[in-house]
């Protein structure tokens, strides 16, 4: 059995649950709202849901990568809005798409070192409010009309620019050191370990029908908050990212995204923009006891790896999965549900390529053979990021608490929870479940 | 194994380029016959229904035709039934019923474009190492395998006069834009996307592209309109070449043919240009140049060289930040950036900043001038380079001032510290006479501004061990220099020639020659400036520095010399940096001659025939040469030929010095010489080494 390294201090952190708004692509039923308003939303649900006393809650930390100005620490107003005692502090992590991950964990150490017996991470996306972007140049121009007194003055804004510089750029998903879009990065992923477009069709298929499949069961309806917000407060209580129409002469007709014509990675195997919000309470494990509750899991161990943004941007579980197990003496058969973050079909297809490569465990992680093989049955089983939406800061904790329930309902011992994020980053969890929940 | 290795899968045959025993795929006699015989079986064989023709060499597609092979052939004859059948063959994969596709990963230049262009869809992966170039013409040559004709139908006749003429590299990106290539993808898919691509052309699902050209640009290619693009070429060209390349008007001239009379007659004025281009003096001399070029590119003692980590340089001026930026940028160091004050190296360090950010987005992104800005620390203190493998120092022209640099560097420097100075003219052993370990000063001499002048000249004393060489060499490759080793001496070898060129260019002015004229004259010789127009971009002041330290030559052998040039630096005329020189750089004649600088030569302007300019300023700079080469300075004509074209702009389509002198003949050199002497002097007396090569017949390329 492992050496459980969350206990080396004698502190324990547990998951006593979980929750999520409905996840919505940009532009549709959260169209109207910002950050804080989803993020309020999550935070008032997760201490409804556990019943946790609000004074209880011992710190909040949100992720959250698209920053509202207004909103800067977009953990601490709505921790405020939802009536989280002014007493408890709260701040914003940002780290790209494993964010809430880092939120978590954040929490995970904060209660660990005794300065909180309860917290709550999360995190939030409103990738239908990304604040337009202006030139550089017109900010500085911008800025110094802050100073300007006369209407004669405010002429000067424009002298030496064209009326074009003025347009808000439309914001893209490229990686800031190599200016590459993220998707073109994953289609030079898949054709490196030659994953074909039709297996990322196949993939982008299994995961909206396993969602579909997880969402008329009932399964998915345990995690989300049904939510309603302003200004209409209709009730929503199911993604609407899931294609159920779906098929795969539909997907296999789709034109290549981001390398034209001959990519392989298309708006059908991909994650789509989307919006949402994601929280969970983490307790000391004796604490949450003592409080009467059964706690969901143990968060046993995670880490962080990072590789060349420019050679290995999205391969981030590549390293991280046998990096984790190996510490917690663990293989890939004591593993009983994956949950690994979508963010392109061909993407999570080449981890598990990498995975089962002897060569990539030669070259890459210097181990004599390869990690070993998962089997798809493991992984996902309720759905993915390309099924279910990636709101970037949100997607973590939804992977987490998904996780969790999973190891109920499938009545698993260790789950893995493991992501990549732009830069080059990499996350994974080791989640036990307690056998109480 | 063979030049081509083929593999079928799916009705398809891959034709993987391998040229046994290289690097890289160059086209070669040899490799026409296989690929006769691969195009035989391709259209012979049912089962395949296209063809993709790919590298297998890491990062290289086709360099181009092998230059050493055809620079072997003696007549045109020969000359032309190679290209006939080149012609021959690419004519027929381009009319092949099935369709064949270059999938191009690394450079496709010079023929190795042309084999892609005859093919029917072409991809490319958008790598750095990815580029297209017709590089032809830096030979003197023109491309000859139907790359004035497909090219132009592809992109058009502008872009084609455009990238033929110059040769200069055209990226993915650029070339999908154009229309030389169909499509681009990363490399990790070129493969599948190829078989993809050629099976899709099969089928006719896939179509090649075909460029729309504007309404603009249909008026000036395809209306009798056309002959004022070609006008404005030759025009323009004219300006750039002064006539001295003939390969300029014969692109042209096949580009014209091409369009108006169709492809057949431009392929046969392409193959009747080329051949006739291949034996003129001026492509002679442009693939000597490339020949000992890249002879000049690897270090003679390899292996040898101490390992540098960080690089201290002290000075933050011109020089310095530029020595600074190809350390930080090419080779990669970390640079301590040194001088007096802390504001002025941080400055210098600014200047690396400002001139890469006119590079960002031509090869580099804001991102890398951040990462290779960040390699540069500025310091103002002499302590910190207790941590460098290599100190270059390049402090204003003072010995009593570098001779301090080398005492306090020593005082803190490591055990193995090699110290190199970037003078241009003091000798290394004055610079080094109170150096506690002289025999790790050396030389490191660039030329301004650093990070576009391709030479490195680096100089040696007697006692340089050959580790401290080596060290400098393979930094100075590192940077990206062409490098040349020369022994030490006043001037060494590149300033050496200039100085008694410049010389003579001043003595011209005293005897009244006008500034323009005689800049004129050797702008014609091939010079992309003309002498005194250089002295304004270096300096005045800077000139007459060198001139002082130069004296003892001078003295030595008697050389009359200008003294005109103090006066007209105690005026304040210093050259471009004051706002006037020999030529004025500010006000509304900005761009003339400054009248001013006739007053003090004191003499009235005469007409001088440009034809005696240039012998006399072309042959004290050949013949000054010579005695380098006699003296040691230089130890082989190549090294001669190498740093007077890369460091000073000796005409390219002359070879350098000693290749010039070798057309002429040495024979015709000390008569000319010896008549120069009789009509203006000592000066001009032919080095003994010429004299004894002219009596022998001997040749500095045999």
């Amino acid at each position: 059995m492992a050496t459980a390294r969350t206990d080396g201090s004698g502190r324990s952190v547990v998951l006593v649950d979980g929750v999520r708004t409905p996840f919505m692509r940009s532009g549709t039923e959260y169209l109207r709202t910002t950050s804080y308003d989803l993020a309020r939303t999550v935070l008032k649900g997760i201490v409804e849901r556990t019943g946790i006393k609000s004074s209880d809650v011992g710190y909040v930390v949100m992720g959250t990568v698209i920053q509202n100005i207004r909103t800067s620490n977009v953990a601490r107003d709505a921790a405020l809005a939802a009536g989280i005692p002014n007493s408890v502090p709260a701040h914003t992590v940002t780290m790209a798409c494993i964010s809430s991950n880092q939120a978590i964990t954040s929490a995970l150490e904060t209660i660990r070192s005794g300065n909180a017996d309860a917290a709550v991470a999360g995190g939030v996306e409103v990738m239908s409010d990304t604040p337009p972007q202006f030139d550089k140049k017109v900010r500085e121009r911008l800025f110094e009309a802050q100073s300007f007194k006369s209407p004669l003055e405010f002429r000067k804004i424009l002298q030496g620019m064209s009326p074009s510089d003025f347009l808000p750029k439309a914001p893209t998903i490229s990686e800031y050191s190599t200016e590459e879009l993220m998707g073109e990065s994953a289609d030079r992923l898949a054709a490196a370990f030659g994953i074909s477009r039709e297996e990322q069709d196949r993939y982008a298929l299994r995961t909206h029908t396993l969602a579909a499949k997880a969402t008329e069961s009932g399964r998915l309806a345990e995690e989300i908050l049904p939510t309603a917000v302003p200004p209409d407060f209709e009730l929503l209580t199911e993604d609407n990212t899931i294609r159920r129409d779906t098929n795969i002469e539909k997907l296999s007709r789709l034109s290549p995204a981001f390398v034209r014509p001959f990519g392989t990675i298309t708006a059908g195997n991909s994650s789509p923009l989307t919006d949402g919000a994601s929280a969970t309470l983490l307790m000391e494990e004796e604490a949450a006891r003592a409080a009467g509750y059964r706690p969901r899991a143990r968060l046993r161990d995670y880490l962080y790896v990072a590789q060349d943004p420019g050679e290995e941007l999205l391969l981030g579980p590549a390293y991280a999965t046998p990096r984790i197990l190996d510490r917690n003496g663990l293989t890939l058969d004591d593993i009983d549900v994956v949950e690994i973050h979508e963010a392109f079909a061909g993407q999570v297809l080449a981890v598990l390529k990498a995975l089962e490569s002897d060569d990539f465990a030669s070259e890459k992680l210097q181990r004599g053979k390869r990690v070993g093989d998962i089997g798809m049955d493991r992984v996902n089983a309720w759905g993915g990021s390309v099924s279910l939406g990636h709101p970037f800061g949100a997607t973590g904790a939804r992977l987490v608490t998904t996780a969790a329930h999973r190891l109920e309902e499938e009545d698993g011992h260790f789950a893995l929870v493991t992501a990549c994020a732009a830069g080059g980053l990499g996350h994974a969890m080791l989640i036990e479940r307690t056998g109480e929940g | 194994m063979g030049y081509l290795d083929v593999y079928k899968e799916d009705k398809i045959a891959f034709v993987y380029l391998d040229q046994p025993g290289s690097r890289v795929n160059k086209l070669t006699t040899s490799a026409v016959r296989v690929f006769e015989e691969a195009l035989d079986e391709l259209e012979r064989e049912d089962a395949v229904r296209a063809g993709v023709l790919i590298s297998a060499k890491k990062d290289s597609f086709v360099v181009g035709a092998d230059i050493e092979e055809f620079s072997r052939l003696e007549t045109k004859e020969e000359l032309k039934e190679i290209i006939r059948r080149g012609h021959r063959l690419l004519g027929r994969m381009e009319s092949l019923k099935k369709p064949v596709v270059a999938a191009i990963h690394g450079p496709a230049v010079g023929g190795g474009l042309e084999l892609a262009l005859a093919c029917r869809y072409r991809l490319a992966t958008d790598h750095p190492a990815t580029k297209f170039a017709f590089p032809e013409v830096l030979l003197g040559l023109l491309p000859a395998l139907g790359g004035t004709q497909r090219a132009t139908n592809l992109i058009g006749v502008q872009k084609a006069l455009e990238i033929i003429m110059t040769g200069k590299n055209v990226y993915p990106a650029q070339a999908k834009k154009m229309g030389l290539i169909d499509a681009t993808i990363h490399p990790e898919g070129l493969l599948d996307a190829a078989k993809r691509a050629a099976g899709g052309l099969a089928e006719g699902t896939l179509k090649p592209r075909h460029r729309k050209p504007s309404v603009r640009d249909r008026v000036l290619e395809d209306t009798p309109l056309d002959h004022l693009v070609y006008d404005r070429a030759q025009k323009n060209a004219y300006q750039r070449t002064r006539g001295n390349y003939p390969a300029i008007p014969k692109i042209i001239e096949c580009i014209r043919t091409g369009q108006r009379k169709g492809i057949k007659a431009g392929l046969e004025a392409e193959m009747d240009a080329f051949a006739e281009l291949l034996f003129t003096p001026e492509s002679r001399a442009q693939r000597h140049l490339f020949f000992i070029k890249n002879a000049a590119e690897k270090n003679p003692y390899e292996g040898q060289e101490k390992e540098v980590g960080t690089v201290g340089i002290l000075g933050a001026g011109l020089m310095g930040s530029g020595i600074a930026q190809v350390s930080a940028a090419r080779a990669g160091r970390r640079v301590l950036l040194k001088d007096a004050e802390l504001k002025l190296a941080a400055r210098g360090r600014g200047e690396v900043w400002k001139d890469l950010s006119k590079r960002v987005g031509k090869g580099i992104n804001a991102f890398e001038r951040d990462r290779i800005v960040e390699r540069i620390v500025p310091v103002d203190d002499y302590a910190p380079l207790s941590q460098t493998d290599l100190v270059i120092e390049a402090v204003p022209e003072e010995v009593g001032l570098k001779r301090e640099m080398v005492r306090q560097v020593e005082a803190v420097g490591k055990e193995d510290l090699v110290i190199a100075s970037n003078t241009s003219a003091i000798p290394i052993r004055e610079v080094a006479a109170e150096a506690k370990r002289p025999e790790r000063v050396v030389g490191m001499h660039y030329f301004s501004p650093v990070p576009r002048m391709p030479l490195l000249e680096v100089v040696r004393k007697e006692d340089t061990p050959e580790w401290v060489l080596a060290t400098c060499i393979e930094e100075g490759l590192r940077q990206g220099k062409t490098v040349i080793t020369v022994n030490d001496g006043p001037g060494f070898y590149s300033t050496r020639i200039l100085s008694f060129y410049m010389n003579e260019a001043l003595l011209l002015l005293e005897e009244g020659a006008t500034v323009d004229g005689i800049d004129k004259a050797m702008m014609d010789f091939g010079f992309p400036v003309g002498p005194l127009k250089l002295l304004d971009e270096v300096g005045i002041d800077t000139g007459v520095k060198i001139n002082e330290v130069m004296r003892p030559l001078f003295e030595k052998r008697s050389v009359q010399t200008s003294d005109r040039g103090e006066g007209v630096v105690a005026a304040g005329y210093k050259g471009r940096k004051s706002g006037r020189g020999f030529y004025l750089y500010e006000g509304k004649n900005k761009g003339e001659v400054n009248p001013e600088v006739y007053e003090f030569l004191g003499t009235e302007r005469r007409p001088i025939p440009a034809r005696t300019i240039r012998d006399r300023m072309a042959m004290m700079m050949v013949g000054e040469a010579v005695r380098c080469l006699e003296e040691g300075i230089i130890s082989s004509p190549q090294d001669g030929d190498v740093g007077a074209v890369f460091g000073l702009g000796f005409a390219p389509f002359r070879g350098g010095p000693f290749w010039y002198l070798d057309q002429m003949g040495p024979e015709r050199a000390v008569v000319k010489l010896n008549n120069l002497r009789a009509a203006h002097g000592e000066r001009f007396a032919p080095a003994g080494l010429l004299e004894e090569y002219a009596t022998s017949g001997r040749r500095f390329y045999p």
